[in-house]
């Protein structure tokens, strides 16, 4: 048969009486789970919605967690809140991925001359991991600054993006080395036996392999740190957090709450979906959404 | 009847058909052996007996019930049928008693844990590897790996057991291992379907060998004939390249 036949005999193809009647059945199947899905869904939600609304505290609850005048009114403040919390993730985020990878790049030197890197990288992970993030915060937020060193930022917002960046990088720097660790031996032998060194072998083969692997616990660590982020109102800057802090003092009503809180998860969302769909493009089966 | 029965199956992945209206039957006891270039669908005929693939149409058989039939049990038909791996596929984090044990203690229930362990140390001896049920795969050779590959699809009794390119990871002294357990499975009467690049494979253990190209047999018949006077120009071309035939 030539390349040519080949090519006929393709177009000329089509499905016999019995495939297009197992893509019935299979397209049936589909449509039959996905009425399941739709209707169990629908019913479990109607069910709560009808429990929730009808006990006898809701009014109350609905005064004071879903006044939606309250809401259109702190709305304005709350977003400029946020608004630092994107900036302060989007700085940190680099800053961690940078610092992260470093320190578990460290962490594979072999060799007794980098004894010390790699001691002060295991220390590096084992205090930051182990200190408390608030500590950090405060230690460096307020601590810092009151010493009153020349030269030295005494800006809340610098302080507290460098304990997020500190304790997220020991973290970080624990799914880099585990991406690292998981690359199997024979990649390094094979960059190896090409003549790369160490370094070249874990710049061009290796890590890049790594962070594919780790980028779905990665994104993950990134989504804790959107939240985490909002810690830094301790210092008192005026993040989304703080912002509704400040509006709910005011009448203790507590909408704001409710609204950054939104926000916060309208925020996350994305990020989930994003860490999904790398996942599922790396062949990660299940998962996800559905 | 045949066991096996393979009737316009049709497979493709995206733009290249693999298989293009490929018919075969396998009677019980048969050893069939598939012979090709890279690409011409061994691999991918087997994965759709074993209902890894999806078929674009066609018609499987086993034992006169049609696997293809969306209503079947996916899961009950491969408990059916043995599969081994060009890369062994053992499970690393297993020891090799634990990979044998694995079907027959999660998959056929009908076994208890120590009736397992009894059947899986019974069917190690018999490919030589009685002495390595407490070690991982990955302290094993390459020759030992495959032959425990082996014992874990022989330990639930399959019907047909699909072989795909056992021995191409292997170096040839270890290939002979390998061969030489297939030979006993045949003498017991072990349906199998093999894909090879292995010729002394398929003079060996063959009933049939079929050299697919086009997506079709393009020629079968014994081994004996088949190898040495080739009918067909695209065959003896294939052949020509393995010496001392």
């Amino acid at each position: 048969m030539t390349a040519g036949e080949h090519t006929d005999a393709r177009r000329a193809w089509v499905p016999s009486a019995l495939e297009l009647e197992r893509r019935a059945y299979r397209r049936s199947r589909t449509v039959r789970s996905a009425a399941i899905a739709s209707i169990s869904t629908i019913i479990l939600v109607g069910v709560l919605g009808f429990v929730v609304t009808s006990s006898s505290g809701w009014p109350r609850v609905k005064e004071t967690f879903f006044d939606w005048d309250k809401a259109v009114a702190s709305f304005p403040a709350v977003l400029n809140g946020l608004w630092l919390n994107i900036r302060v993730l989007l700085v940190c985020s680099v800053l961690i991925t940078a610092l992260g990878l470093t320190i578990a790049v460290i962490r594979t030197l072999r060799g007794p001359v980098f004894f010390p890197l790699r001691l002060f990288g295991a220390a590096f992970t084992d205090l930051f991991r182990g200190l408390p993030l608030l500590l950090v915060l405060l230690l460096l937020g307020f601590g810092v600054p009151a010493l009153g060193l020349d030269g030295v930022p005494q800006e809340a917002v610098f302080w507290g993006c460098a304990a997020l960046v500190l304790s997220y990088s020991a973290y970080v720097a624990e799914v880099f080395r585990a991406g690292i660790e998981s690359v199997h031996p024979s990649q390094r032998a094979a960059a190896r036996s090409l003549g790369l060194t160490h370094t070249q072998s874990l710049r061009f083969v290796i890590v890049p392999q790594a962070i594919r692997r780790v980028l779905p616990p990665l994104l993950n660590d990134f989504v804790s740190l959107q939240k985490d982020s909002g810690l830094i109102a301790v210092l008192g800057v005026v993040d989304a957090i703080r912002a509704a802090q400040i509006e709910t003092a005011r009448d203790f009503n507590f909408t704001p709450y409710v609204v950054a809180g939104v926000l916060f998860v309208c925020l996350t969302i994305p990020m989930a979906r994003f860490t999904d769909w790398v996942a599922r493009k790396q062949g990660f089966q299940g998962g996800g959404l559905l | 009847m045949s066991l096996l029965s393979i009737s316009g199956l049709r497979k493709s992945f995206g733009d290249n058909v693999v298989l293009d209206g490929f018919d075969m039957d396998v009677a019980p006891g048969e050893c069939v052996v598939l012979i090709g270039a890279s690409g011409s669908g061994k691999s991918t005929l087997l994965r759709c007996v074993n209902l890894l693939e999806t078929v674009d149409d066609g018609v499987i058989e086993l034992a006169g019930q049609d696997i293809t039939d969306p209503r079947v049990n996916p899961d009950q038909v491969r408990a059916r049928m043995g599969m081994v791996f060009q890369a062994y596929n053992l499970f690393p984090h297993l020891s090799v008693l634990d990979n044998i044990m694995l079907a027959p203690v999660r998959v056929h229930r009908r076994r208890a844990r120590a009736e397992a362990a009894t059947a899986a140390q019974e069917i190690l001896e018999r490919v030589g590897l009685a002495d390595k049920a407490r070690v991982r795969p990955d302290e094993l050779s390459g020759g030992q790996q495959q032959r425990v590959a082996i014992a874990r699809a022989l330990v639930n009794s399959p019907e047909l057991m699909l072989l795909d390119e056992v021995t191409s990871a292997l170096d040839p002294e270890l290939v002979g291992e390998v061969l030489d357990l297939l030979v006993s499975l045949k003498a017991d009467g072990m349906t199998m379907v093999l894909a090879t690049h292995e010729m002394a494979f398929a003079k060996e253990v063959a009933d049939r060998v079929c050299f697919l190209h086009g997506g079709q047999i393009h020629e079968e018949g014994p081994p004996a004939s088949l190898l040495t006077a080739p009918t067909r120009e695209r065959t003896r071309a294939f052949l020509a390249r393995f010496v001392g035939l």
